[in-house]
């Protein structure tokens, strides 16, 4: 069979691939902070001396992660309309389910990267007259960050994969671009080939740069 | 809030056949494509696996490769490139229905996680374990039969355990090419029935189930084979 990339215009690009790449980009970058952000509360919970903000940050990663991305993606796209009275879009339920999905991988990076630090760093700052929250934001948690770095970023790009799966729900992301191709054009064959290559690129450049950013942190350590 | 109603279940779809029959069915289908794709991702991950520790520089090229090509490219792309591309590329595949090629692609980009971890569990063993038995006069072959693999094999079961969840959870992305698994019984179930709490509950639930069972399944088999007084031997 011969190839067709005839297709492949400037205004397909711009309208479809283009349009699909930044939000998956803006999708991924989003949920990265947030996620990284609530995911440090979460392992800061987990590590908390208080039983049931402990076991709660347990039982939300536990949860989560032995639930399916897809479920989790369809039932925050179900429950939001119940609870607040009307759609958000897909768009926004992708931010939010991502958010909270990712949340539960980034905590169990940090609680790692947080046990990381040896104890007597707390002590020092607790000595110092430091209360928790000043010793963690001065001392634990920016050697934390540093030590987990290579491995949070490495969760950024399999979030970057991930989110090909709102596919579910519609909303308009890279992978999305290239199906609406297939189906425009009728070439689901050249279409898929492009969005493979396309993607590869794209999380072979960035594990590629994650190593390099590993190499420099060992050498700076 | 809600008031969860579970009549839905017992109604009937076509025939004989009940939405609960139906979603029986649906859960056998996940874990078949899950068992079989693992047993695909296993045999060629560890065999990439252990091509990358090797001292042949051409091995270690063809096991990096593989590993990069499929474990940088999403896995519900290549389901799309399985389903779409390959049968049109290589027409042998469009005789296979569209469960096998959601088996092969699952199978594959899971063989590279699972490469990962075999050469990562193979290169954590001390080198002189591979010097001596090479010292003892045994062959490549052999040093790996006898000496590396024994160990390795048990170094990587619990990430092998948790790569096993991985395919389970995985397998629902094969929803995208109509396969009549859990998720796409959950989306469509949730439109034919306007049940979506329950629907999604139980889905839920399987989902949670299955990999229940995956965990009790690695205790047996970690329990059997675990050295005495050695990795994992300590219970």
């Amino acid at each position: 069979m011969s190839l067709d990339f005839s297709f492949l215009t400037l205004k397909v690009i711009n309208n479809i691939i283009l349009t699909g790449l930044i939000f998956s980009i803006k999708l991924t970058l989003i949920s990265m902070v947030l996620g990284i952000i609530l995911g440090t509360l979460l392992a800061m919970m987990r590590l908390s001396k208080y039983k049931f903000l402990s076991s709660f940050a347990l039982a939300y990663v536990t949860i989560i992660r032995s639930i399916p991305l897809v479920m989790v993606i369809l039932w925050v796209f179900l429950l939001i309309p119940l609870f607040i009275g009307r759609s958000l879009g897909t768009e926004y339920s992708a931010i939010i389910t991502f958010t909270l999905f990712e949340a539960a991988f980034y905590a169990e990076i940090m609680r790692a990267g947080i046990q990381s630090v040896k104890r007597d760093q707390a002590n020092a700052g607790y000595a110092l007259g430091m209360n928790y929250f000043q010793c963690m934001g001065y001392i634990v948690l920016p050697q934390a960050f540093r030590n987990m770095l290579p491995v949070l970023l490495t969760q950024t790009i399999v979030l970057f994969q991930d989110t090909s799966l709102v596919y579910a729900i519609g909303a308009f992301d890279l992978l999305k671009g290239f199906s609406i191709i297939s189906k425009n054009f009728n070439r689901p064959v050249e279409a898929y080939i492009l969005a493979t290559i396309v993607y590869f690129i794209i999380c072979f450049g960035l594990s590629y740069l994650v190593k390099r950013i590993q190499n420099r942190v060992r050498i700076v350590r | 809030m809600f008031t969860l109603d579970w009549s839905f279940l017992s109604k009937k779809v076509v025939g004989t056949q009940t939405y609960f029959s139906w979603l029986m069915t649906a859960w056998e289908t996940t874990l078949t494509i899950s068992l079989f794709a693992f047993v695909i991702a296993f045999t060629l991950g560890f065999l990439m696996g252990v091509l990358r520790t090797t001292q042949n520089k051409y091995l270690v090229l063809i096991g990096n490769i593989w590993t990069e090509i499929f474990r940088n490219i999403p896995v519900l792309v290549q389901i799309f490139l399985w389903y779409f591309v390959i049968p049109k590329i290589f027409p042998i595949f469009s005789k296979l229905p569209a469960f096998a090629l959601a088996v092969i692609a699952l199978g594959l980009f899971t063989s590279s996680r699972i490469s990962e971890q075999v050469r990562a569990g193979i290169q954590s063993i001390p080198t002189d374990q591979r010097y001596a038995s090479l010292a003892l006069g045994l062959t490549t072959y052999q040093s790996y039969r006898f000496v590396l693999l024994p160990v390795a094999f048990r170094l990587v079961l619990p990430p092998l355990t948790s790569e096993a969840m991985n395919v389970i959870k995985n397998s629902s992305v094969a929803f995208a090419v109509s396969i009549a698994e859990l998720t796409m019984y959950a989306i469509q179930v949730q439109e034919e029935t306007a049940r979506g709490i329950e629907v999604y509950l139980v889905v839920t639930a399987l989902y949670f189930i299955s990999a229940l069972i995956v965990n009790l399944i690695s205790i047996v088999v970690e329990k059997s084979i675990q050295i005495p007084h050695f990795i994992g031997g300590k219970k």
